[in-house]
């Protein structure tokens, strides 16, 4: 069982170092800019490898898009520049996290908009209940009931 | 009894996207529309396949609908698919290719192999203009109008019977 384990960790490890291997990541001296890098690398999806972070794909284009990044970087491109640069050859696919437009406003909005429809009808159900319960007394009965309550025998 | 069956919207909502996301499980999710659809053509300027010294550009696209072809020697899906691009330049649609990220060497003797469609070949080495036009994997082919608008876009191989089913009429609809 031990040797099993162990047998496994190793092929684990060495396939991992074999994908990591071939996946070139840029560096920068800056660490502001090593940090853009790294959070605009790992926002965008491979267009090839369906569900992969470029950062993470050895597939040629999201190599060609790792040093496309890393070259907008050095350009002084804004991170909303470099998305939408990417975005404007391979489509809203390639970002995690889709920009707020027009065709994404329900994709935004969909959860937000749940959680409001649900809060209205549990509020709505609440009143509907309080509202039977409060009608389903006839005048005799609330008489009735007050008595009770003050003690009294009814009339 | 009306504000009950305001009671049923869950339900309505539930049945709604429980279908959407239904679709969306039947969906290929490779099969996405382009991103340069309803846009120019983007501007390039790279050699010739054929000739080192002969520079070409989009206005190359100008004046013709004409399918371009994004292909590569290193691709084997791109020798199964030349026996339909032949036969769509049999039928007179113009062709255009682009060699993707090849050498020129390869890139000619596969010509040779499985023979020339193409009235050009634009040779990008670099990949630079497949870039440009967001293709992740080729073989992958565009339909460019007259006026060098991106109208169409197939990602991936074109079978036998996409030839009439698929790119004839969307040739026939922009000519």
């Amino acid at each position: 069982m031990f040797l099993l384990r162990v047998s496994l960790l190793a092929a684990l490890g060495l396939s991992a170092g074999s994908v990591f291997g071939a996946i070139e990541l840029h560096s920068f001296d800056d660490p502001v800019l090593q940090q853009r890098y790294e959070s605009l690398t790992s926002s965008m999806r491979c267009p090839k490898c369906e569900n992969q972070a470029i950062d993470d794909s050895n597939s040629p284009v999201a190599k060609d898009m790792r040093e496309r990044v890393a070259s907008l970087l050095r350009d002084d491109r804004s991170d909303i520049e470099i998305q939408n640069f990417m975005v404007d050859r391979f489509g809203d696919y390639v970002l995690y996290n889709p920009r707020l437009e027009g065709r994404t406003y329900l994709l935004w909005g969909l959860p937000a908009g749940l959680v409001l429809l649900g809060a209205m009808l549990v509020f709505l159900i609440l009143h509907l209940r309080r509202q039977s319960s409060a009608k389903s007394l006839s005048a005799e009965e609330r008489a009735r009931l007050n008595a009770l309550i003050e003690g009294k025998k009814p009339k | 009894m009306k504000r009950r069956l305001l009671l049923l919207l869950p339900l309505v909502v539930f049945l709604i996207l429980a279908g959407l996301l239904y679709k969306g499980l039947s969906m290929n999710p490779s099969d996405r529309d382009s991103a340069l659809l309803a846009q120019e053509f983007p501007a390039f300027e790279l050699s010739t396949l054929k000739d080192p010294e002969v520079r070409v550009d989009e206005s190359l696209l100008q004046g013709e609908v004409t399918l371009v072809n994004v292909w590569g020697e290193w691709c084997p899906t791109c020798k199964q698919e030349m026996p339909q691009l032949l036969e769509l330049e049999d039928r007179g649609v113009r062709l255009v290719g682009v060699d993707y990220k090849d050498t020129r060497e390869l890139g000619r003797s596969f010509l040779e192999q499985y023979g020339d469609p193409f009235e050009v070949n634009v040779f990008d080495p670099e990949g630079d203009l497949g870039f440009e036009l967001g293709v992740y994997g080729a073989p992958e082919t565009f339909l460019v109008d007259k006026e060098g608008i991106i109208r169409y876009h197939h990602t991936g191989y074109i079978a036998p019977e996409d030839v009439e089913k698929v790119i004839m009429p969307k040739v026939e609809k922009w000519r």
